[in-house]
């Protein structure tokens, strides 16, 4: 994009900012009005499953209904509890949204097509999720109340503890791919599976890990069954019970933003990226960004199919979940992959 | 020029963030600053092209260590009267240390400027087509691959030792015993039983 700023006769300096600027609003308002859709499929989805029919009044089928909400939302007045720490119960929210936006620098959405293409790509996206954790604890210490409170204290340990296998299970990609940047990840995976199909996924050493891997994405976003943080019957509606209006839509869109970045991690790093499914040269005439979105959805309808039907976890379930057996078996499987890379790559 | 700005930004709000960790009242506040200041620290690290280190700085201390701080300083019933209590007494040691530290600030500039060791030349980033993950991993893992080995057994020396001084056995605590949960089959648990009318049954 900055060749093209630059032929339209910039400065290189300025077309290099100018195009940073560009990617950004390119990938924040498409993302924005991703996450307004996405919530309105997961209400259908789940409304679908439950035999009930929906959102279904505003616009053709409900299409409109999250705009609706957020319009509703908008218009509505922000209450700070008096019993409030004033700063940090404003900034909470602004932290959760920030860093569901900024991960998203390094995703690529096609052959370069990437904001920055850095070389420690999967990194940052663990260091800017291991951030996330903020706003729910703030928000929890903040609000000054005893609900959000316990919500906020289950939500950092939650995500502390899903953070750790995560990290292991990625390195056993990174051990693959030979690479922490994610478009060389995307490029390793080309006919990495059975020799045809373009996918770790399809790797019987990197299965296991794979589906680890959705389920860690589950419990790092707090969806069901790990949604103990929100656990309605006990908790209120967790750390964000004292919000209301703008602060409580910025929680809302951070962690369906957040949702939708791991989907496409799943998507990136497991199941091909923006490569299509097949190693066939046909299929390749598809733009590459079709076929991630198309990844993308099938997880997020898993997200929302998995909410619709499996019930919450304990607390002491999911905690055991995490540290007795993914963080044993994704430790055995960083062994296991670098002693197979060493018998057949390296020797 | 973008470099210059960058480091000129990150390093006044570390400076900043550093100081209010201490001027802060409330301890909460204080680790948030800390935060703010270990985050503009990895945009220093990055500014020196030492990318790795920059990502595990916000990995490790922002992600895991700040967040066990913030976890322990929120459970803390702090008493600020108590806190202030004892500044005269501690006035002269507090005093010591600091004339100390003022005295290493103004050596070490002193010397800096003097040019007596070439530190501008150590922190700069040596130019190397390889990148810096692959740099790092090619000296630990060769070079001073048993120093980092024993790094590691400290590390697990000092694990076993914190979970050793913390367990206990405690009596009387029920424990979910998950394979036998597992095991548990509708079958075991219920019985259909078709009781005649007023007779009433035996459980």
């Amino acid at each position: 994009m900055t060749e093209t700023f630059i032929s339209w006769g910039m400065d290189p300096n300025w077309a290099w900012g100018v195009a940073t600027i560009c990617g950004i609003l390119l990938i924040a308002l498409p993302l924005m009005l991703a996450v307004a859709m996405i919530i309105y499929a997961d209400r259908k989805i789940w409304a679908a499953i439950a035999l009930r029919r929906g959102p279904n009044v505003v616009g053709p089928f409900g299409l409109l209904q999250s705009f609706a909400d957020g319009l509703k939302v908008f218009l509505q007045e922000t209450i700070v509890p008096s019993g409030a720490n004033r700063g940090l119960f404003l900034i909470a929210p602004i932290i959760t949204f920030t860093v569901a936006l900024l991960a998203w620098a390094v995703i690529p959405f096609n052959s370069g097509a990437v904001l920055a293409d850095i070389n420690v790509g999967l990194l940052y996206i663990l260091a800017i999720s291991s951030l996330g954790v903020y706003g729910v604890i703030l928000s929890g210490w903040a609000s000054n109340s005893k609900y959000p409170f316990f919500s906020a204290m289950r939500a950092s340990a939650q995500m502390i503890s899903y953070e750790v296998s995560i990290g292991f299970i990625l390195i056993g990609v990174v051990l693959f791919a030979d690479s922490f940047n994610m478009n060389e990840i995307v490029k390793a995976q080309q006919g990495h599976g059975l020799g045809i199909v373009n996918a770790f996924g399809f790797n019987l050493l990197l299965f296991p890990l794979a589906v680890m891997f959705l389920i860690s994405s589950l419990a790092e976003t707090a969806r069901a069954p790990f949604d103990l943080t929100e656990a309605e019957s006990e908790l209120v509606a967790g750390y964000q019970t004292e919000y209301s209006s703008m602060s409580f839509a910025l929680f809302w869109l951070g962690e369906y933003a957040n949702v939708l970045l791991m989907c496409t991690l799943n998507a990136v790093l497991f199941w091909g990226g923006w490569l299509p499914p097949i190693d066939w040269a046909p299929l390749y005439a598809v733009p590459g960004i079709i076929w991630l979105f198309a990844k993308i959805l099938f997880f997020f309808f898993v997200f929302s199919w998995v909410k619709a039907t499996v019930p919450r976890y304990r607390y002491d379930q999911l905690m055991r979940l995490g540290w007795k057996i993914f963080l044993p078996i994704s430790l055995l499987w960083i062994f296991l992959i670098s002693g197979y890379l060493m018998l057949t790559r390296y020797s | 020029m973008i470099q210059l700005f960058a480091f000129y930004l990150f390093a006044t709000i570390v400076i900043a963030s550093a100081a209010m960790v201490i001027f802060a009242r409330n301890p909460v506040h204080s680790v948030m600053w800390l935060i703010l200041a270990f985050f503009n620290a990895a945009g220093l690290m990055l500014l020196a092209g030492a990318e790795f280190i920059a990502m595990l700085l916000v990995i490790v201390y922002v992600g895991a260590v700040a967040v066990l701080f913030l976890f322990v300083v929120m459970m803390l019933d702090i008493d600020f009267a108590e806190l202030r209590a004892g500044f005269v007494r501690y006035l002269p040691l507090g005093a010591l240390v600091a004339i100390i530290l003022a005295a290493e600030l103004i050596f070490a500039v002193g010397a800096w400027s003097a040019g007596g060791v070439d530190l501008a030349a150590r922190a700069a980033p040596v130019v190397s087509d390889k990148s810096n993950i692959q740099q790092i991993g090619e000296l630990l893992y060769t070079r001073y691959i048993f120093l980092f080995e024993a790094a590691g057994i400290v590390l697990l020396v000092a694990m076993i030792g914190a979970i050793v001084l913390t367990h206990r056995k405690r009596g009387g605590v029920r424990t979910q015993n998950i394979s036998k949960q597992n095991q548990r089959r509708p079958q075991d648990a219920t019985r259909l039983v078709d009781p005649g009318v007023g007779q009433g049954m035996e459980l």
